[in-house]
């Protein structure tokens, strides 16, 4: 049996009287692509908005392994490991791609409002934290990098690295509102990417895309899972979810109605129903 | 206007992209000519001073109120400018810090002579000037997370109600609190820091400005060295993050509510550092000196500056003190040129005089890009 890596238990969620999510269950693997879809209202975006942290389950449970997530504040959810992106790209306009994805780095690590004023706390010089210019770099072989210097030249090789994994390390320094489309959307995942999550969830990242970037995209989200992520997809484009899921889980009206690997949801009567409409019900 | 505008920019992209020796010495010629201001009195250049033609205020006690106000817009732009938190408050802050160096410092306030009754000191006790500054500096940063618990949960027009309303209590209760804050008449002999006497007075007294200028120098320096650590660190990150989208921040795992408290606690301390050197300059505090008004004035020079750049926000309260005061002769025609003034600057350059770098290629590039729609 592989190993589970989110559960979701039981999950309803309640607005006042609409019920969002109704008893909702499934499981996501360790290693897999999961794609979860529906029509447009059918709660998709809520179960994200769950399993981050935003909304509070009214009743049922979300395990990530094996704990607990309900009721958790997002950004602790986030340090366990789950990481989302935003069907309506939500980058941090006015920064720079660079500090977008030292943000999600920055979940990681440890310089406080004090050890940023004073820079006492120190770790020991190694080939990656070493200062660039040779005189700041002899003094610090022996009195030690301060630890925000650490983690600001060690976070800036490795945003530099996931900008790179994404294919947007040439405009790094530009704000992220000044790149165009494709960049912001591939900058969301890098930046989700940085805070180092077992658990990707992609809210419709393809949303926008033309059909050459959409296979781009699709490679980009096997490459994710082959450094050993996890991905959960949002999607609903069709073509881009039966092409790289491994398994796909079918919400409608806030109810699961199907789950199972592509061809086989894609020749479920009643996910066809959902997506064409159900010719007798319709009759 | 634009065409300033473009220069200054030019200028400051030629001097981003300098040689690090280049800009040491530049950093090093303007400092040079900072400490050197209130002696200045080369002909031709006096002009600037507010005293020149022999009626105006006197210039290097202007000087002095001019950089209280640099730090305090240093502080607020952490708060306003890289938080993005509007606080309409910020002068609570300021009379804090006054009102803690006065009422722990000064023998003549009701708190010392509280403490020297209860212990049996003896009368005239007080705690000492260099004692003075950490307490300030405590009380402020309580102030501050004590302010920002409740509130911070609160959004933008929220909070900048909430806020004004604390600076408006803080002055209210020192007024009427008669028995702890001396009430409307405030607290005399408020301390000053210690030093030699230079023929036959202290070395800090009420004459000699220019010396209360270079201490205030000095703690802007130290002042800015911290606001700017703190800006290109991983909390400066985290502040621009929950300002540009506070819920996107905490999904990529930005404590917000603590940072939003570090930034009303760091923002306070800066407040209350300017507020205990202008008592102890005036060496008295009154509740009239805190009123509202100057809040506004500390927004209007952190947002005329430039939000989120330090040296918008030193620029700013430079012309807000400066301006004033250097054209006292129009008497009451200054308010009024005042205001057209602000109003000017804010229609011909939004972005603030010198806008953070990024921000003025943003504008920048929407200008362009608005013009293509018309085109």
């Amino acid at each position: 049996m592989t190993d589970v890596v989110l559960e979701v238990d039981h999950l309803t969620l309640r607005f006042g009287g609409v019920v969002a999510l109704n008893d909702v269950n499934f499981q996501i693997l360790k290693g897999e692509i999961l794609g979860l879809i529906g029509p447009n209202g059918a709660g998709k975006t809520t179960c994200f908005n769950a399993m981050t942290g935003v909304y509070a389950p009214s009743d049922g449970d979300i395990r990530f392994n094996g704990q607990s997530v309900a009721g958790k504040q997002p950004h602790k959810i986030t340090t366990m490991g789950i990481a989302r992106t935003f069907q309506n790209i939500r980058l941090f306009p006015e920064m720079s791609a660079l500090d977008n994805v030292m943000v999600g780095l920055d979940a990681n690590h440890k310089t406080s409002v004090l050890g940023a004023i004073f820079r006492l706390a120190r770790v020991k010089q190694t080939p990656e934290n070493a200062a660039d210019n040779p005189f700041l770099a002899s003094v610090e072989r022996v009195i030690g990098v301060s630890r925000h210097n650490h983690e600001e030249r060690t976070g800036r090789t490795e945003a530099m690295r996931l900008l790179t994994f994404v294919g947007i390390a040439d405009r790094a320094r530009e704000t992220a509102r000044n790149l165009p489309y494709g960049y912001q959307r591939r900058l969301e995942i890098a930046r989700a990417l940085a805070t180092d999550p077992q658990l990707l969830c992609l809210d419709e990242p393809a949303a926008g895309f033309n059909p050459a970037e959409k296979e781009g995209l699709m490679g980009l989200i096997r490459k994710i899972r082959d450094t050993g992520r996890t991905v959960l997809l949002i999607e609903h484009d069709m073509k881009l979810v039966m092409g790289v899921t491994d398994r796909i889980v079918v919400l409608e009206f806030g109810q699961k109605i199907a789950e199972g690997p592509p061809a086989e949801v894609a020749r479920n009567p009643r996910v066809i129903a959902a997506y064409l409409g159900d010719p007798d019900a319709a009759a | 206007m634009n065409q300033i505008a473009a220069m200054t920019d030019k200028l400051r992209n030629r001097f981003a992209d300098a040689p690090p020796w280049v800009r040491w010495i530049g950093v090093a010629a303007v400092l040079g000519f900072a400490v050197y201001l209130p002696l200045l009195d080369i002909p031709g250049l006096n002009v600037i001073r507010t005293d020149y033609g022999g009626s105006g205020s006197d210039w290097p006690s202007v000087l002095f109120l001019v950089l209280i106000y640099m730090i305090v817009a240093v502080g607020l732009n952490i708060v306003v400018g890289l938080a993005g938190l509007l606080d309409l408050g910020y002068v609570g802050f300021y009379a804090l810090g006054a009102y803690s160096v006065a009422l722990f410092g000064s023998p003549a306030s009701p708190v010392t002579v509280w403490i020297a009754e209860k212990f049996g000191l003896e009368t005239g006790w007080a705690v000492p000037f260099a004692l003075c500054i950490p307490i300030a500096i405590m009380l402020t940063i309580v102030s501050g997370v004590i302010l920002g618990a409740p509130t911070l949960r609160l959004r933008g027009d929220y909070l900048a109600i909430v806020t004004m309303g604390f600076g408006e209590i803080i002055r209210i209760t020192a007024r009427n609190a008669e028995s702890v804050t001396g009430g409307a008449a405030g607290v005399i002999n408020v301390p000053k820091p210690p030093g030699p006497e230079i023929d036959g007075r202290d070395f800090f007294n009420t004459v000699d400005a220019e010396r209360w200028y270079w201490l205030v120098l000095a703690v802007l320096l130290l002042a800015i060295v911290v606001a700017r650590r703190l800006e290109h660190s991983r909390v400066g990150r985290a502040w621009m993050a929950i300002r540009e989208d506070e819920e996107a921040a905490v999904i990529m795992g930005v404590a917000a509510f603590k940072f939003k408290i570090w930034a009303f606690a760091m923002g306070a301390a800066l407040g209350g550092v300017a507020g205990l050197l202008y008592a102890s300059k005036y060496t008295f505090v009154t509740p009239q000196t805190f009123v509202l008004n100057l809040s506004f004035l500390f927004v209007a020079m952190v947002v005329i500056g430039g939000a989120g750049n330090i040296w918008g926000a030193l620029l700013g309260a430079f012309l807000i003190t400066y301006l004033p005061e250097r054209f006292r002769a129009f008497e009451d025609w200054r308010p009024f040129a005042f205001g057209v003034a602000l109003v000017v600057i804010m229609v011909l350059r939004p972005q603030g005089l010198l806008p953070s770098r990024k921000k003025a290629l943003e504008y920048k590039a929407r200008q362009i890009e608005a013009e293509g729609i018309k085109a």
